[in-house]
């Protein structure tokens, strides 16, 4: 996410590191490629140059210019601005606080506000609430039908009428949802050109019937400078309350974030990050800016690691390490922990620094997927006492996980001199294993 | 072709008044200099002809200016144009429905809500109406409902329809379609694929043998890769191209979605960047909207004032 915009400032901030002090010269070169960096990455044209002048504005003052370390002072100018235009702090979807609450998804076509409504649906749901999906899209082949078997994956009940145009189905769905004690509906509207008059009445007759709480802008992240004016006149029409910004999950360095937040005043309030349905994830405009400037982003991570890894097990695992006592099943544990924290590359792109050092280096997500055969072709008696793996048990092994000898042998490799790893850092009474220091644990 | 050069005057009509209209109004009765030249640089930028095509395109510009030959603003103006097109031209091929192989497979790949089954919809009635006979194939099996659409499609526009359950193996599917194809003797199969998006390793992969099981069937060279790119996307389309033309090949890009108010000057980056052409424009809801693309008629659209 914002990968390549982060390369950009890295090269730039790298000269200015070396520069010793600013000159009036190179804060104007590093401008220069800053407001290049930020051209690419598809910022609106006219953002970027009020944004570079107010960067600039800051930069040119006398405290840069005294400072002891200008590529730092710069850096966090750069990010402090990067703030104030993404929007100083998150801010959360409207709460679910009266039956029915209304959430409304507009859009462009093919900006994922269907994918987005059952994320949205999902995650009521695992906060005990009630949702209705709501089919809204009467004009797209099979649209209707694709949001009914997507309710049906997640269990989420879908209301559509036949023959009604949208804002009566709207209508009568808020309806049924104060009868039927639902918690929280999800209007999914056909996607429409802003330019569309007709079809942008329509949401506004939606909008005058159903009185939404939350007026959601759902935008695809790789859209180029378009996206001021689509959301300009999304907005004039509509008075958005939120934007949620969808396809994070590409190379593409999502410039378009700061356009829209720039010319609606919106905050973006959620962000979509994979074809599964879990994942979503509220915006953290100083996260994302953090990770544009490449500073990582770890307090994600740390989050992430909190919510899917058991404590219990992970004190456990440390009494194990300390004994010397580690298995292949705590490894196998370790991993399906990892797993739950989504996918490796979205995990790596978090760490500082990391961005970079990885920049086109494919994670082998498959490479895990075989360790893991591998270790369930294996007995539990095999797991907990791995040296016992003799050659007639490796072959088993190797044709249960439809892998080869070989690969069973490079594991169980890994495995001992991780294992001979662990000892080595209890031998040196390393002041007992602080919790940071198990490789899992992150 | 006049009637279709004024559609797409007309639905181009936004962007000129716009950008392009500006263009015109920008360069009359001036002067070349920097100031000029900054303003043109602007108004490309802001139509997503990225960083890069931009600066070539006012580099060239100003060595014009330089040299003198060209001393009137006005001329700007039809250097800009001529400039613009010939990028777009580079890449141009031969027909697009008279290639000799019979079958001819389309592969539909693309990212995201980009477009790909209404376009296998739109391209099917395209090459029927040109007389070809046509199979189309849903290897969308992700998609919820992906299936029923492209039928429907299917229907409308009364052509074969090859498809399995939701969940399927794509590349099985495509397998049967090209069997299919081969047996029935049709001269078009477009195979519909499921969006993914370009940074995902595993979806790419399943790409590649959804080609591969077709190749088993259909001579590699019978088979063209087209990558639909969404109109308003920026420049993270260059790296869309790059990374499914290393996956899949990339014969050639049909751009959706240029009914709005953006442009497509992605194409333009696009052609700078790479040798791809582009085949199809889609410039409507309507089934007759997909158009063969033509680098002066677009740019005649666009600067038409």
């Amino acid at each position: 996410m914002f990968g390549e915009l982060v390369d950009k400032f890295d090269d730039i901030f790298r000269t200015l590191r070396g520069a010793g002090k600013l000159s009036e010269k190179n804060i104007k070169d590093s401008l220069r490629e800053v407001r290049r960096a930020l051209l690419e990455a598809d910022v609106n044209y006219k953002v970027v140059k009020e944004f570079v002048k107010s960067v600039e504005q800051s930069a040119v003052g006398e405290k840069v210019l005294k400072s002891i370390e200008p590529g730092q002072q710069i850096v966090k100018i750069v990010h402090d601005e990067l703030i104030k235009v993404l929007g100083e702090k998150a801010v959360p979807l409207a709460p679910m606080d009266k039956a029915p609450t209304v959430y409304m998804l507009c859009g462009l076509q093919g900006s994922g506000k269907t994918t987005l409504s059952g994320k949205l649906a999902l995650s009521a749901k695992r906060k005990n609430k009630k949702p209705l999906l709501v089919a809204a899209d009467i004009y797209r082949p099979a649209a209707v039908k694709q949001l009914k078997v997507l309710g049906d994956s997640i269990g989420v009940e879908v209301f559509s009428l036949e023959g009604k145009k949208p804002p009566e189905i709207c209508l009568e769905a808020k309806k049924y949802a104060e009868q039927n004690f639902i918690d929280l509906v999800i209007l999914d509207t056909a996607g429409r050109l802003h330019i569309d008059e007709e079809l942008m009445e329509e949401l506004d007759q939606i909008k005058a019937k159903v009185d939404p709480d939350e007026m959601l802008l759902v935008a695809d992240s790789m859209t180029g400078q378009d996206a001021v004016n689509l959301a300009e006149q999304f907005h004039q029409q509509l008075d958005l309350t939120g934007v949620a910004l969808t396809k994070l999950d590409g190379d593409a360095r999502g410039g378009a974030a700061i356009s829209i937040r720039k010319v609606t005043g919106c905050p973006i309030k959620v962000v979509s990050i994979g074809e599964k349905l879990s994942d979503l994830e509220p915006f953290h405009p100083e996260r994302m800016a953090s990770r544009i400037l490449g500073m990582g982003d770890i307090v994600t991570l740390v989050e992430k690691a909190q919510d899917s890894i058991d404590i219990e097990k992970a004190e456990k695992l440390e009494k194990k390490l300390r004994k010397n006592a580690f298995t292949l099943e705590d490894f196998y544990d370790q991993m399906q922990q990892l797993k739950k924290m989504g996918p490796l590359e979205s995990l790596v792109g978090m760490i500082p620094g990391m961005g970079k050092a990885l920049k086109g280096v494919q994670i082998d997500e498959s490479g895990m997927r075989r360790v893991e055969a591998m270790i369930q072709s294996m007995t539990p008696y095999e797991r907990r006492n791995p040296g016992m793996i003799d050659g007639s048990r490796k072959s088993r092994i190797a044709a249960g996980s439809g892998s080869s000898v070989q690969n069973v042998n490079l594991l169980l490799k890994q495995f001992f001199a991780m294992q001979k790893m662990i000892k080595n850092v209890n031998k040196f009474k390393i002041k007992g294993l602080p919790k940071g220091a198990n490789p899992f644990q992150m | 072709m006049i009637s279709k050069l004024k559609k797409l005057k007309q639905s181009l009509s936004k962007t000129r008044d716009n950008i392009f209209g500006k263009i015109g109004r920008i360069v009359t009765g001036r002067k070349i200099d920097d100031d000029l030249l900054d303003e043109i640089e602007e108004i490309l930028l802001k139509s997503d002809i990225g960083v890069g095509a931009t600066d070539k395109i006012i580099e060239n510009l100003r060595e014009e200016a330089r040299a003198e030959k060209v001393v009137d603003s006005e001329e700007v103006f039809s250097l800009l144009k001529k400039e613009m097109a010939e990028i777009l031209e580079k890449n141009k091929k031969k027909s697009l429905i008279e290639n000799g192989f019979k079958p001819a497979v389309w592969l539909i790949t693309g990212v995201n809500g980009t477009g790909k089954t209404t376009t296998v919809g739109k391209l099917a009635r395209y090459f029927k109406a040109n007389g070809k006979s046509v199979m189309i194939a849903a290897c969308d099996t992700f998609r919820a409902a992906a299936v029923e659409q492209l039928g429907i499609w299917a229907d409308r526009s009364g052509v074969d329809f090859i498809k399995a359950h939701t969940g399927a193996d794509p590349a099985a599917v495509a397998f049967d379609a090209a069997t299919a194809a081969k047996t029935r003797g049709v001269d078009f199969l477009i195979i519909d694929t499921a969006g993914r998006l370009h940074t995902k390793a595993n979806l790419m992969e399943e790409l590649k043998k959804i080609r591969r099981v077709t190749e088993k069937v259909i001579p590699s060279e019978h088979i063209f890769s087209k990558l639909i790119i969404d109109g308003t996307t920026g420049q993270n389309a260059v790296s869309q191209v790059k990374v499914f033309a290393s996956a899949v090949g990339c014969d050639g890009l049909i751009v959706t979605k240029l009914d709005g108010t953006a442009k497509g000057g992605i194409m333009v980056a696009i052609a700078e960047e790479l040798s791809v052409p582009v085949d199809f424009i889609g410039i409507g809801e309507s089934i007759e909207d997909l158009q063969p693309f033509d680098a002066d008629e677009y740019v005649e659209a666009l600067f038409e004032s």
